[in-house]
């Protein structure tokens, strides 16, 4: 187990290679499919004018995700009614829905590590390449795991986007995940997508 | 008619925390078959403890609490109104207790309702009267995740070289396998619905989901492409979580029904591993769990 401390240097990043396990540790931030959308089209792409406190959550996340994490994830918390937030269970949701917006939120923010689980494809694999980046594949359902590494929630942006949707700022210690795409073109889930089609092929022959 | 509120709450919470016996012991046996150290064993390593700690914690096994799907049987004269609004009352009081997630997504205007109540859909129910004066209440809870990689086939289906027979219906699932690679939370268990229209076939995959993980299929026929397509999707080598091993799914379980003439659908609901589904039975005053 190799142990990180966000937010990462490239130099950490090229050091990390496909199949390394590792425990992460900082302060990173949650974020899914409307955080993305929402990131890329209101201030990537700026196809939709700023609304609300949209510029005011930008500068507050900008310096979170420089060199930082983001998390695909969408919480149960506890203590909704009192703000005394708690994540109660928060395993992964699938990231390949991130795949159109994902490169681009690399890139602009400097984002490093990008953690989910189903693995991303070929975009998100470059982009790791230029920014650099890995991807972090968590254990998908081991939300009541999980959630023990979160050692507290240290604010939440958008919670009008809805408790899974919103983007929580959590303190992690020791948060456990595999890389399964690095900073050099290495892709688990390319290889194991090819070697499964080539059996598949067999078997529908047979 | 008996209040059922607060039994239906520990039906919901059984079903979120606790993982049922028969799926962990699959998980148990699944563990055994990974190569020691590989990242599929720790994958199971970390889903076997996961799933002791939501137990013990009452926390859920997995934040996606998913769509609530209640399957009720009940005898003659209950009122499915009343029991419709207790369950919602009783999914309300969940989601503020951290059972659930709130997923109830307005899909206009993307605004979650927080309770997990939103249309006639969601929760979802299903009422079916029957003989007796039984009530029995199974209650699935599908992640979205798996609900996204489900799949269905209208046969023949040329790309696969997929034919208006079982030999068919092989190849199509296998290819529904292929195509959830990891994504769906390997390793998963297969409803597959043979016959019906899209929609009653989709409804009928996701009831095979409530047969327990060893209970053969009646049909001599269907039990046998069972067993073949678990192996045959376990060949496939994607493995836990998509690292890649020799478990893809724990299972797969059919069901056949009639078709028209015209349409040969094959309907695939995948569910993750955490295969959390539950049945309440309310006999007299008496109310039993499994």
């Amino acid at each position: 187990m190799r142990d990180l401390t966000l937010p990462l240097s490239p130099d950490m990043i090229r050091e990390l290679k496909v199949g390394d396990p590792v425990g992460l540790s900082g302060v990173m931030l949650t974020g899914r499919d409307t955080a993305h959308k929402w990131m890329v089209e209101t201030f990537i792409k700026k196809a939709r004018a700023p609304q609300g406190d949209d510029l005011a959550v930008y500068e507050a996340i900008k310096p979170l995700l420089e060199g930082g994490a983001i998390y695909h994830c969408g919480p149960v918390v506890a203590g909704l009614d009192t703000r005394q937030y708690r994540f109660v269970a928060a395993g992964p949701t699938t990231s390949t829905r991130e795949e159109p917006y994902q490169g681009e939120v690399m890139r602009h923010f400097g984002v490093r590590a990008v953690i989910g689980k189903g693995g991303m494809g070929p975009k998100t694999l470059t982009a790791c390449q230029d920014v650099p980046g890995v991807y972090l594949h968590a254990i998908g359902g081991a939300a009541s795991l999980i959630a023990q590494t979160v050692e507290a929630v240290v604010g939440v942006y958008k919670l009008d986007f809805g408790v899974p949707e919103a983007l929580w700022v959590i303190r992690v210690r020791d948060f456990p995940a595999v890389v399964t795409m690095d900073a050099h073109g290495g892709s688990l889930h390319a290889k194991i997508e090819a070697k499964s089609k080539a059996v598949l092929e067999k078997l529908l022959a047979a | 008619m008996r209040d059922l509120k607060a039994s239906l709450l520990e039906l919901v919470r059984l079903a979120a925390t606790d993982l049922p016996p028969d799926v962990e012991k699959a998980l148990r046996e699944a563990r055994e078959r990974e190569a020691p150290g590989s990242a599929a064993a720790g994958a199971l390593d970390s889903i076997l403890e996961n799933a002791a700690l939501a137990r013990a914690n009452s926390t859920p096994i997995c934040q996606d609490t998913g769509t609530p799907i209640f399957y009720i049987r009940h005898p003659e004269g209950w009122s499915t109104r009343k029991l419709r609004e207790q369950i919602r009352e009783a999914v309300a009081e969940a989601t503020e207790r951290s059972y659930l997630r709130p997923n109830a997504v307005d899909a206009l205007t993307g605004k979650n309702s927080g309770n997990n109540l939103g249309d006639e859909a969601f929760p979802t129910i299903h009422f079916e009267e029957i003989e007796g004066s039984t009530l029995i209440v199974d209650l699935i809870l599908k992640g979205g995740g798996c609900e996204n990689v489900g799949a269905q086939y209208s046969l023949p289906n040329a790309a696969l070289g997929a034919g208006r027979d079982l030999e068919g219906v092989r190849k199509v699932v296998l290819d529904a396998v292929h195509k959830a690679q990891g994504q769906g939370c390997a390793p998963g268990i297969l409803g597959v619905a043979i016959g019906g229209d899209r929609g009653s076939s989709y409804y009928a995959s996701k009831e095979a989901l409530f047969r327990k993980m060893e209970e053969a299929n009646p049909d001599s026929q269907l039990a046998a492409l069972e067993t073949r397509l678990a192996d045959e999707s376990n060949r496939l080598g994607i493995g836990p979580m998509g690292f890649g091993g020799a478990t893809t799914v724990l299972g797969v379980k059919m069901t056949n029904m009639h078709r028209l003439p015209a349409s040969y659908f094959v309907s695939v609901s995948y569910m993750c591993w955490a295969h959390r589904r539950r049945r309440m039975t309310v006999r007299g005053d008496h109310v039993m769990y499994e």
